[in-house]
Formats: C-alpha cells, sequence, structure tokens
C-alpha cells in the first residue's frame, strides 16, 4: 500500500499515531502493551523449551509423548499457547537432522522459543535454507551436518509449528534434568546448531 | 499472490547475518506494535491468515528492506484503514504530530483490567486454527501427490517452489482454517492439511540438489492431486 521509505522516527511517530488513536477507541492500553512486552523480555523464552527438551532426555515415557503429541506434553509442564497451538517436536537421530524454517513469513514456536530472531525472520535465511540447507548450516551457522546424515527441513507453511529435540550430548549420563537444561540451545531447538557440550 | 514474500529457494540475498544475542523487542515502538497486533485481533480487524496477506501487499522493495514490525505496522495500517476502523487523514495528521512533538504522551485513558487479562489468555491459551469439517479426507500417509502448479490471486501458502512437485505424506494433521479462503476476508473454509515431504531432487533437480536432503512442506487438501495412493490404504 506504500511505497515510501520511512525512517525509523517517521515509523516511530505513526506507530505512536495509531496507538494512540487505538487508545481512543479503547482497543489498547499502555498496560496491555507493558503486559505483552514483560510476557516476552521476562517469561516466554527458549529457557521453556531447554526444559522439555531436558525432561525428554531423562524421562522416555515423556519423550514418548512428546512425540506422539508435543501440544499435550508441554501442556504437562504448563508450556503452550499463542503460536504454539498445534506443535510438532521432530527427533534429531545419527540417521536425520531436522531444521526448521518459514519461507512465506516467519512462523515460529513461540510458547518454547519466545520471540523469533531477526535471522530467521529475514530474507537470506528464508530463501536459502530449503535450497541449500548443508551449505548454510556448514557456512553461516558453522554447524556442518555429516555427508552421510540426511537433512529435512521443515517448512512451517501452516499452523502446525515444528521445533527440533536435539540429541543428548556425550557424557551426560549421570546429569540432572535440571544441568542438562544448561546445555540446550535456541538454536538447536531451531535446527541451526548444536548443543553445548558436557565439560 | 506471487508475491516477494514467497521467499523459498529464492537466489542472491547473501549471508545470513546471526549475532549470538538479540532482545526481543530493539524499539519502543516495536513493543507498541507486538501488542497492538492482539488488540486488532480482538477488535476484529483481522484474523491471522488476513493479517499476514496485509503484509504480502507491500510493495516488494519495501517489503525486503523493512523489518519485520514495520511488516506488521503496513498490515494493521492496510486493514484499519480499507475497512474503515481509522480514517488515513487522522492518521496522518497525528503522526506529523508526534513526528514533531515526540516527547509529547499518549492520551490519557484508564487502566482495563480486561485487556490484560486478555492478552495473558491469548498468550497461555492462543486459538488453534483446527475445525472440525465433513469432506472425506483424500489422502492418507504414504500417498504419492502432486502440489497443483496453480497461482491464485489472493493470499494462499501455495508457495511456488513447491508447485508442480510431486512429494509424498508424510502426516495427516488434521482439518484447519483454509487460508485461501480466511486470509481473503473469506470463510474458515476448513480442510484437511497434510505434510508431504519432497527430495530436495526433485525440488531443485538433481544437478542443483545437496545430496540426502528434503523439505516437508504443509499442504491443505485444495493444493494437491493425486499421484498415486499407497497399496491397500483405501481397504
Amino acid at each position: 500500500m506504500s511505497n515510501v521509505d520511512r525512517t525509523q522516527e517517521e515509523v516511530a511517530a505513526r506507530v505512536k499515531a495509531l496507538e494512540s488513536l487505538m487508545i481512543e477507541k479503547g482497543l489498547l492500553t499502555t498496560e496491555m502493551v507493558d503486559r505483552f512486552v514483560e510476557i516476552y523480555e521476562n517469561e516466554v523464552g527458549p529457557q521453556l523449551g531447554a526444559k522439555v527438551v531436558a525432561r525428554a532426555w531423562t524421562d522416555p515415557d515423556f519423550k514418548a509423548r512428546l512425540l506422539e503429541d508435543a501440544t499435550a506434553a508441554c501442556r504437562e509442564l504448563e508450556i503452550g499457547g499463542m503460536q504454539g497451538e498445534d506443535m510438532v517436536v521432530l527427533e534429531v537421530t545419527d540417521e536425520v537432522h531436522h531444521a526448521v524454517v518459514c519461507t512465506l513469513c516467519s512462523c515460529y514456536p513461540w510458547p518454547v522459543l519466545g520471540t523469533p530472531p531477526n535471522w530467521y525472520k529475514e530474507p537470506q535465511y528464508r530463501s536459502r535454507m530449503v535450497r541449500e540447507p548443508r551449505k548454510v548450516l556448514a557456512e553461516e551457522f558453522s554447524f556442518p551436518i555429516p555427508d552421510e546424515t540426511e537433512i529435512r527441513v521443515w517448512d512451517s507453511s501452516s499452523e502446525i509449528r515444528y521445533w527440533v529435540l536435539p540429541q543428548r550430548p556425550r557424557g551426560t549420563e549421570d546429569w540432572t534434568e535440571e544441568q542438562l537444561t544448561e546445555l540446550v540451545t535456541r538454536d538447536s531447538m531451531i535446527g541451526v546448531g548444536p548443543t553445548k557440550a558436557a565439560s | 499472490m506471487n508475491g516477494v514474500h514467497d521467499l523459498g529457494g529464492m537466489d542472491g540475498f547473501g549471508a545470513i547475518d546471526a549475532p549470538p544475542f538479540e532482545p526481543p523487542f530493539e524499539a519502543e515502538w516495536q513493543r507498541t506494535m507486538a501488542a497492538m497486533q492482539l488488540a486488532c485481533f480482538r477488535g476484529g480487524w483481522f484474523v491471522i491468515d488476513s493479517f499476514r496477506h496485509g503484509i504480502e501487499l507491500m510493495d516488494p522493495a519495501t517489503y525486503l528492506t523493512t523489518s519485520y514490525y514495520e511488516h506488521w505496522l503496513h498490515s494493521i495500517e492496510h486493514h484499519g484503514v480499507s475497512k474503515g476502523h481509522i480514517d488515513p487523514d487522522e492518521l496522518d495528521r497525528r503522526t506529523q504530530y508526534y513526528l514533531e512533538n515526540p516527547e509529547e504522551p499518549l492520551p490519557e485513558h484508564q487502566a482495563s483490567p480486561e485487556l490484560v487479562a486478555f492478552v495473558d489468555a491469548v498468550v497461555t491459551h492462543g486459538a488453534s486454527a483446527q475445525r472440525p469439517t465433513d469432506t472425506p479426507q483424500r489422502f492418507v500417509v504414504g500417498d504419492l501427490v502432486r502440489v497443483r502448479d496453480e497461482s491464485p490471486a489472493g493470499h494462499t501458502r501455495l508457495a511456488r517452489y513447491v508447485r508442480g512437485k510431486v512429494g509424498t505424506v508424510i502426516a495427516y494433521r488434521g482439518s484447519f482454517v483454509f487460508p485461501d479462503s480466511a486470509g481473503n476476508d473469506g470463510e474458515e473454509d476448513p480442510q484437511h492439511l497434510y505434510t508431504i515431504q519432497i527430495d530436495g531432487a526433485a525440488l531443485w533437480g538433481p544437478k542443483n540438489a545437496e545430496l540426502r536432503t528434503s523439505s516437508t512442506f504443509d499442504a491443505w487438501d485444495p493444493y494437491l492431486e493425486v499421484v498415486n495412493h499407497q497399496e491397500g490404504a483405501r481397504s
């Protein structure tokens, strides 16, 4: 609708103008904005996905439920909601690696990973990940996948929200669930990076 | 629509810039934007599919050079103005005012516990797009299907890079709101949803595809035509 490039000052002024109109209509309050921001800055983020992953690593029955119905399994840990109403978790094995993209917009499992990072929303990742996933992972994320391992890229074209269950790091056999949580990275749950190594 | 947003498989965008840490919101206006979307859902300005279409209608050059939350602004403006919720002249006038007086406050208003509770409820429970349908399910896991090679004019999730390609149904997901209807301000028109897997060689050609790669794509029933039903799956 507009092909006029706006400066950040113009964008900020326009948003404030829109906000003022919506406030007058009773649709929006500044507290509503504050609450929304509070949730995604402090409450919902990849630490929640990490909890789920660590539980799956230590509890085989939970892992089975997670792979069967991720939404229901996450609900057991009181995790779920907006942009994760219908989640599917993909288990990485020695044979198959999984990674997630949204080529058409920026669909991302907010309840377990929080808001998406900029690179996930930008054209570079969205265009290239389906066409050259090996190159993207190796060259852009320093995360090479062995040639003999199959790579499956999940394009989030519907309201299903995909995310990845990485492999449990070696040498963590006697680690507690809580300790394991610290090894789970956001990128490992998108499929573009490793978990932290046990050290 | 064959829009610039449909990026799968396009070349030439270059390196991915993935810094290790980024804040969820990078400017005050981005914070407002995020909550404003929920307020618009509540006000009936759009649903998720038509919200996406509002972004797709951006000027393509602007789309590529602006941030995610600026895309949101375009969609909210598009729906707000085209559906009569916002007077564009008043919006321009106020924009100019805040541009010249950035420190001027927002209109005074009363707290609304109901609106804050709405934010918590939506974040916690979301709103699933699953809907029942009486239409029979046409495909089962194992079926070989071809993605229809069509170019719908309005909103669709039928991405260009999968059109005409043959893949295998690997999951049935249930029936969901159909974006090609809801995204164009139509009915929800629920349709069965399948995940199909397409080999990299089928997508990009055997000479161009990386070895042992495939993509999966979620396709609503009308996007697909049968190539070969799995043996015995119908009996």
